[in-house]
């Protein structure tokens, strides 16, 4: 039992803290976000180079084989800073398939292009009646001479519209919601009968609508096996799940830290409104909440190694349930008490909320999670 | 970072789990499984099985019959016994008075009072709370005047829990009259026996008889009972409370009841179905687990913190415990009351001796849900907890 931070995770923490706290304030993140594609290529760059990018991948594949932990230090600080480059898409899920299924070959034609920040991925797996389930997949991927040949439409893919590379689910037989038959495949972005559609999301963020027509890819395109990539997919998504938990806890703290700074510094009737007990009880609420997300969301990070995929699964849906319900009471008290300037698209403290609303509805929001924790009988 | 159990610490937590299981009485047990209160004679004996073992007083310097335990190994004994379930041992003594008395008293009152407290041949209650002093503790008005080598105490207090066994009280009481406020308070221990002193019950909306209102009138105590400087008592009672709020969260009880409702979820029919079938009741379940577990790592992060903030300077986030450890305590016996239905109603006329009648287990159910109450209220109230966050967190 031990929560402290080791001397190289500290040295990280503080090295990430550190770039984000130069090259990403809240006017900057505006430039970046006016740049083509929505993200600023000279900061994933300096991601790049710190070796951010190359965290969670072993010392063979040119990473530095890092772990969860690691990985949470990260995310919390593109949370707190309310990061729009796509670290998640690239280095936390294409990445992740990579890493935990990938043959050698494709690692090592991949990821050399991921981690010194050339390439950039996209998760290509919602599909218009999917919704959270994973395993409910109608885009195909049919066997050909060649490989295989992918159709179907996916949503909301985020980095869609300017990944190098999609990494897309597709059934290769079996019913549309069969747990068997569900194949992960790496397709160019660029490749021939791939049409993609992007625009901006609520967060700043980007994604795309994406159309398969015939996209022929080759045989090594699959990742893992063709009919049964399914516990592999969820597992990254568990990964993914637990790098929103901590970018949420992220983004929560500095929603707490601006509001509680409001509202020391906001007067009205002749005194800050932060002398008011109404306030500072909704503010000790806020608090609350994000000690318990905090919480959850290092035993999310601690669950990802678990052996068993169902305790793991189990352990993250119930964290992500927990952040869930923070951030929603986090994110709307904190514009309640910044008031009217909480409204201005001009003030940060919306952004985070818009962020934090978001996180609740990737991966599976909290009713959906719930229902996970409580089919699987509880915690206790 | 490794939020899992060392080998040592699970080695040591099966240890403990292993001698609560062979050593609770039956009887003990099932009357705190039913949500009963063990009698008197019930707690002692049990705590004496305790002490034996060297366990009585777990937490104390070594010299004075403590364990040297790990912070994670008091977590792990406290949560073990929540869970068996066993009484824990008697706060007012054990966790509130014995601190104070080997942290500020002289050598005589530690010779006198620390073996008695230990072997539980005394009978401590607290003496705080007064009928005007509740959450404003430090405006109370008890006194203690000082003549020749006695103090004459003279007031009320209130809400003092068990006092109906006590052999002893600590009292919080006004020795300068003048001082402003917190700084004329002195703490001073009394002999329950002392003549002037008069006990009265206070039956709560359970029904149950836990608590009491204390009377002094001209009670006369030797001087040499003073703990530590007159005038000094408010910081002596700050660093006693600072020693309860970590274990305030009480996630094993919690953790007993889950189970408990689990239990009897499977058994109560509702439709033709066990109640736990019924997804809207499993999904509230679930959701309490959940932040149950989010406590239960929260307070692990305060435990394993606690030598970077020094002893009875607990770390503020400690607050979150109280307030959330009561709002999940309270949840838990909401639970309960969904899970009987209209079997909540009938009253218990056999109230904590038990009785065979066929609906038996469902008899404290509902007291225990009103009882429950307490919880958000006592050892600071959640909204002066609030205010501990505010203040000491927050800046504000």
């Amino acid at each position: 039992m031990d929560f402290d931070l080791s001397e190289e995770q500290r040295l990280l923490k503080e090295s990430v803290d550190g770039l984000l706290k130069t090259a990403y304030d809240f006017d900057s993140r505006k430039k970046y976000a006016a740049e083509k594609g929505g993200w600023s290529k000279a900061v994933w760059s300096k991601l790049a180079e710190q070796g951010l990018l190359g965290l969670p991948f072993s010392e063979d594949d040119g990473g530095f084989g890092a772990g969860a932990i690691e990985t949470m230090i990260v995310m919390e600080a593109l949370g707190k800073a309310l990061v729009l480059e796509p670290y998640l898409a690239t280095v936390v899920l294409g990445g992740g398939f990579l890493r935990r299924g990938g043959s050698a070959e494709q690692k090592a034609a991949y990821l050399p292009g991921l981690i010194d920040g050339s390439k950039t991925f996209a998760f290509a797996q919602l599909e218009k009646n999917s919704r959270y389930d994973l395993g409910d997949v109608a885009t195909s991927a049919k066997k050909s001479d060649k490989g295989w040949v992918i159709d179907g439409e996916k949503f909301v893919v985020l980095n869609g519209e300017n990944a190098d590379t999609l990494v897309v689910t597709a059934r290769t037989k079996g019913g549309q919601r069969d747990r068997d038959g569900v194949g992960v495949f790496l397709v160019p972005g660029n490749a021939k009968g791939v049409s993609r559609k992007g625009y901006p999301t609520q967060d700043g963020q980007h994604a795309a609508d994406i159309t398969f027509t015939g996209v022929e890819v080759g045989a090594d395109a699959a990742i893992g096996d063709p009919a049964g990539g399914l516990p592999l997919i969820e597992q990254v998504v568990d990964d993914a799940r637990t790098a929103i938990c901590a970018e949420a806890v992220g983004a929560m703290d500095e929603s707490l830290r601006s509001t509680v700074e409001y509202l020391k510094t906001r007067t009205q009737f002749g005194v800050p409104i932060g002398s008011f007990q109404v306030l500072q009880h909704r503010a000790a609420d806020m608090f609350v909440a994000v000690e318990q997300a905090r919480s959850m969301a290092m035993f999310a990070t601690m669950a990802v190694d678990f052996d068993d995929p169902k305790e793991r699964a189990n352990a993250i849906a119930a964290a992500k349930v927990q952040v869930g319900q923070s951030l929603k009471f986090v994110g709307e008290q904190a514009i309640q008490l910044h008031g009217g300037v909480g409204m201005t698209m001009e003030y940060k403290i919306g952004h985070y909320f818009k962020r934090l609303t978001m996180i609740e509805r990737t991966f599976g929001d909290s009713d959906y999670l719930l229902a996970k924790v409580s089919d699987a009988g509880g915690l206790v | 970072m490794d939020l899992s159990f060392s080998k040592e610490e699970i080695a040591f937590r099966d240890e403990v789990r292993t001698f609560f299981k062979e050593n609770v009485p039956a009887a003990t047990r099932q009357k705190l499984i039913e949500g009963r209160h063990p009698s008197k004679d019930e707690m002692v004996t049990w705590w004496r099985i305790l002490n034996k073992k060297g366990w009585g007083v777990s937490h104390w310097p070594k010299e004075y019959g403590g364990t040297g335990w790990t912070s994670v190994q008091h977590y792990i004994f406290n949560e073990e016994l929540q869970m068996a379930p066993a009484p824990a041992p008697l706060a007012f003594g054990v966790s509130m008075v014995g601190p104070v008395i080997y942290t500020f008293g002289n050598e005589q009152q530690k010779k006198q009072f620390l073996p008695r407290i230990a072997s539980v041949d005394d009978w401590w209650c607290q003496g705080f709370s007064e009928p005007g002093s509740g959450s404003d503790l430090a405006s109370l008005k008890t006194k203690a005047e000082k003549k020749g080598d006695k103090y004459i105490v003279n007031g009320q207090k209130t809400w003092t829990t068990l006092a109906q066994y006590a052999d002893w009280i600590f009292c919080l009481c006004r020795t300068d009259p003048v001082a402003k406020k917190q700084s004329g308070i002195s703490f001073i221990l009394i002999d329950m026996k002392s003549k002037g002193i008069t006990v009265r019950p206070i039956q709560t909306i359970d029904g149950g008889h836990e608590v009491n209102e204390v009377f002094f009138d001209d009670v006369e105590v030797p001087v040499e009972n003073l703990v530590g400087e007159e005038n000094k008592g408010w910081d002596y009672a700050k660093f006693l409370l600072g020693n309860e709020r970590t274990g305030i969260a009480r996630v094993g009880v919690s953790k007993e009841r889950i189970r408990r409702i689990k239990e009897l979820a499977s058994q109560v029919e509702s439709g033709g179905q066990p109640i736990i079938q019924d997804r809207k009741f499993r999904e509230k379940l679930a959701l309490v687990e959940i932040e149950l577990k989010a406590l239960e790592l929260t307070q692990l992060r305060v435990v394993a913190d606690e030598h970077k903030h020094g002893k009875g300077k607990p770390n503020p986030a400690s607050s979150v415990l109280k307030i959330k450890g009561s709002e999940i305590q309270q949840a838990t016996t909401e639970l309960l009351m969904e899970v009987i239905g209209p079997f909540a109603a009938p009253y218990d006329i056999h109230g904590d001796e038990g009785s065979n009648e066929a609906m038996d287990w469902t008899a404290q159910i509902a007291p225990s849900y009103f009882n429950n109450r307490k919880v958000s209220i006592y050892g600071g109230s959640n909204e002066i907890q609030r205010n501990i966050i505010t203040k000491a967190v927050l800046g504000l």
